[in-house]
């Protein structure tokens, strides 16, 4: 069955996953070896989601471990004393 | 090669807490930390805020640990915390400004590709550069909330699908779904951009 440009844009997302079943993925791949469309969005997408999860895109704030562990401790040595314990 | 040194027995690590042994709890969040700040700084979209309400989650977390149940993971349950916290801030920010309450993008809309005729790979090596950073972050960020939550789950902490099902309390058919337009929707926004951060093909002139 030969399946329309559309149809493969469906399924890019599960493509990339590796989720589609058999049949569907063979029709996608097929479609991808003559369509250099389909294949640039698939080119482009890919590229985009190994960009968007680099660490560098989302940069903790400076200090911002040692400030939770800080107050993560007031926390703990709060809750530690107990209210009959010394 | 032997990699026991990087196993965590996360369940016994709890059981330690519980039993009295606190200090453990920082090892404990420790992995999670930047996930908590990225889940946070993707709803309210400010960075003093989005720490805070980091901070205000693992406060919980530690306090509640007894109510933690071992069938789901603790990564989970510790971004489903922060998640939560984060939106009642956001709905406490929103009251206070009057501002419009998100309308729930509508699940059936179809969302169509930037269309182009080739691609050229953009490197990592760009990610250098601060504008280019701001473009990603931007894009991510404009993203309907329902779409942002799942795609920063999935493909920025990379949870499994199932996993993002779970934090986020709906089916993992619904979570492949809104991955898939969240991934369209960035496609649409972020090719054209990243397009010309590349030389592309017919366009590159090396005598010159």
């Amino acid at each position: 069955m030969v399946i329309d440009c559309k149809h493969v844009w469906n399924n890019i997302s599960g493509y990339l996953d590796g989720t589609l079943d058999p049949t569907v993925l063979q029709q996608v791949q097929k479609h991808l070896e003559h369509c250099g469309i389909c294949s640039a969005i698939l080119d482009s997408t890919r590229n985009i989601l190994i960009l968007t999860a680099d660490e560098r895109v989302f940069e903790l704030p400076l200090g911002y471990s040692d400030r939770l562990h800080a107050r993560l401790e007031a926390e703990i040595q709060g809750m530690s004393l107990s209210p009959d314990g010394g | 090669m032997t990699q026991t040194w990087q196993v965590r027995d996360e369940a016994q690590m709890i059981a330690s807490i519980l039993a009295g042994d606190s200090q453990q709890f920082h090892q404990l969040i420790r992995p999670y930390e930047r996930s908590l700040y990225v889940m946070a700084l993707s709803l309210l979209r400010n960075e003093a805020d989005a720490e805070d309400a980091a901070q205000e989650a693992c406060l919980k977390a530690y306090r509640n640990l007894a109510s933690f149940r071992a069938d789901s993971k603790f990564s989970t349950w510790l971004v489903s915390i922060t998640l939560n916290v984060a939106r009642n801030r956001l709905r406490r920010n929103q009251l206070t400004h009057m501002e419009s309450l998100d309308i729930p993008p509508d699940e059936q809309g179809h969302v169509s590709p930037s269309l182009l005729r080739d691609w050229r790979e953009v490197p990592s090596e760009v990610l250098e550069r601060a504008e280019v950073r701001l473009i990603l972050r931007k894009a991510i960020v404009a993203l309907p909330e329902i779409y942002r939550e799942v795609f920063l789950l999935r493909d920025v902490e990379e949870l499994s699908i199932k996993e993002t099902a779970e934090t986020l309390g709906v089916s993992e058919a619904s979570v492949k779904v809104r991955l898939h337009r969240a991934r369209t929707m960035l496609q649409k926004t972020l090719a054209p951009e990243l397009k010309n951060l590349v030389p592309q093909k017919g366009r590159w002139f090396p005598w010159l």
